[in-house]
């Protein structure tokens, strides 16, 4: 019998446009679109894409809870058999909102679910432990690898045939063990493995920690009248023309822009490069990322110090975390050149 | 880059929108935005009403700011 797939998109690929649709409420379209007739392709008669359900990336994130339940609510209706969202590459948005739709068909309606996001996506830390996500190039570039990949899972996940490891099996950890026999007991391969690392060649721990990076808090301002405060922002909100030249995507440098002697960011002045949000409402007023006009105002209240005259900008879409954070690390050591006291960091 | 901001001893607010992609990348301090492409605005209000909005955020920020947290923490009111 042929099985049945839903299978959920965000508006771009559903191919109802960009930043400007991404407002847009859940629908559903019968059979497969955009990457999913590639998947059909895939699947070939073992399984057909009986549905499509799409939804704005803004949609979704700012109403997680009730998209996520209208959205399920639409694939249950279709009674598949597999769930299969995206891929969503390292976009935020749609990895988080791929992540909710498999995460919720999984635990509500029982149907394995699955979806590809670049490892460094938000939504692998996120979800990683209760759906499969099979690893992704970063953009949309890696489209066909990422299908062929998410279509292998996805026949092994029909056919109930998931039985290695998860490296063997094309999706990411969910931190789960399984019991079966090794032909060497658990001495021998620890001591096989303990040589292997005295020689410096490579070998596989059977029991991989976590790695937690997390930065305790910092203590908090006692003083916020004398405090200095900083504005960082990765909604890529520079002057006019962009004149370090920051990436609409990927960034791979921040600029820092003199604060001093304005009282506001003008949309004459100031104009925002992120490719990955709509810039309509920024671009009108850009104090709507970096709120310069009400700090001014605190300011001259003596709420709180000094603004620092120096904002610092990048974009932060399908930026590389590594970049990130040699970019925090940077910024910080300016801010403590200058005696900055504490930070304000904007973010869309 | 918050959290190597933070770790170089300053505190941070993090305003944005998505919370849990904040939570995700480490952010200590968070007040939540107002929509993704604005997060410190609505261009649906009349602008006395969008700018007293854009106050009361940075306002919870200060207070997030001179607030002592010992773990992740969201100011959501």
């Amino acid at each position: 019998m042929t099985k049945r797939v839903v299978h959920y998109v965000n508006q771009f690929f559903a191919g109802q446009g960009g930043e400007e649709s991404a407002h847009l409420e859940p629908v559903t379209v019968e059979g497969a679109l955009g990457p999913g007739l590639q998947l059909q392709a895939l699947l070939g008669d073992e399984a057909q894409v009986v549905a499509t359900v799409w939804c704005g990336d803004n949609h979704f994130a700012e109403n997680l809870e009730s998209t996520r339940r209208e959205v399920l609510r639409r694939i249950a209706s279709f009674e598949p058999d597999l769930v299969i969202a995206g891929p969503a590459f390292n976009a935020g948005r749609y990895g988080m909102a791929c992540g909710e739709v498999c995460r919720s068909v999984t635990e509500e309606l029982n149907v394995p679910a699955l979806t590809g996001l670049y490892p460094e996506n938000p939504g692998v830390e996120i979800y990683s432990r209760d759906i499969y996500i099979v690893p992704v190039a970063d953009s949309a570039r890696g489209m066909k690898v990422a299908l062929q990949a998410m279509g292998a899972l996805a026949a092994k996940l029909l056919n109930g045939e998931l039985q290695g490891t998860a490296e063997e099996e094309g999706y990411l950890s969910r931190g789960r063990r399984k019991n079966f026999f090794f032909a060497e007991n658990g001495a021998v391969r620890a001591v096989e493995m303990a040589l292997a690392k005295f020689h410096g060649q490579p070998f596989r721990t059977e029991f991989e920690m976590p790695v937690f990076d997390r930065v305790p808090p910092a203590p908090a301002l006692k003083d916020l009248k004398g405090a200095t405060i900083a504005l960082v922002n990765s909604g890529g909100v520079v002057p006019m023309g962009n004149p370090d030249r920051i990436e609409v995507s990927s960034a791979s440098h921040f600029g820092r822009y003199s604060l001093e002697s304005l009282e506001d960011l003008t949309a004459q002045a100031f104009e925002s490069v992120h490719g990955g949000y709509d810039r309509t409402y920024v671009n009108d007023d850009p104090d709507r990322v970096v709120p310069l006009d009400a700090l001014r105002a605190l300011e001259k209240e003596g709420v709180f110090g000094r603004l620092y005259e120096y904002y610092f900008s990048t974009v932060g879409t399908g930026t590389p975390v590594k970049n990130c954070s040699r970019f925090g690390t940077e910024i910080a050591e300016q801010l403590k050149a200058d005696g900055v006291d504490a930070v304000i960091l904007t973010s869309t | 880059m918050v959290k190597e901001i933070e770790r170089a001893g300053f505190p941070v607010v993090h305003i944005a929108t998505i919370v849990p992609i904040s939570l995700t990348v480490g952010a200590n301090r968070i007040v939540p935005g107002v929509a993704i492409p604005h997060p410190l605005g609505n261009p649906d209000l009349p602008a006395e009403e969008e700018f007293a909005l854009r106050r009361s955020l940075i306002e919870r920020a200060f207070r997030a700011l001179t607030t002592d947290v010992e773990e992740q923490t969201v100011f959501d009111c």
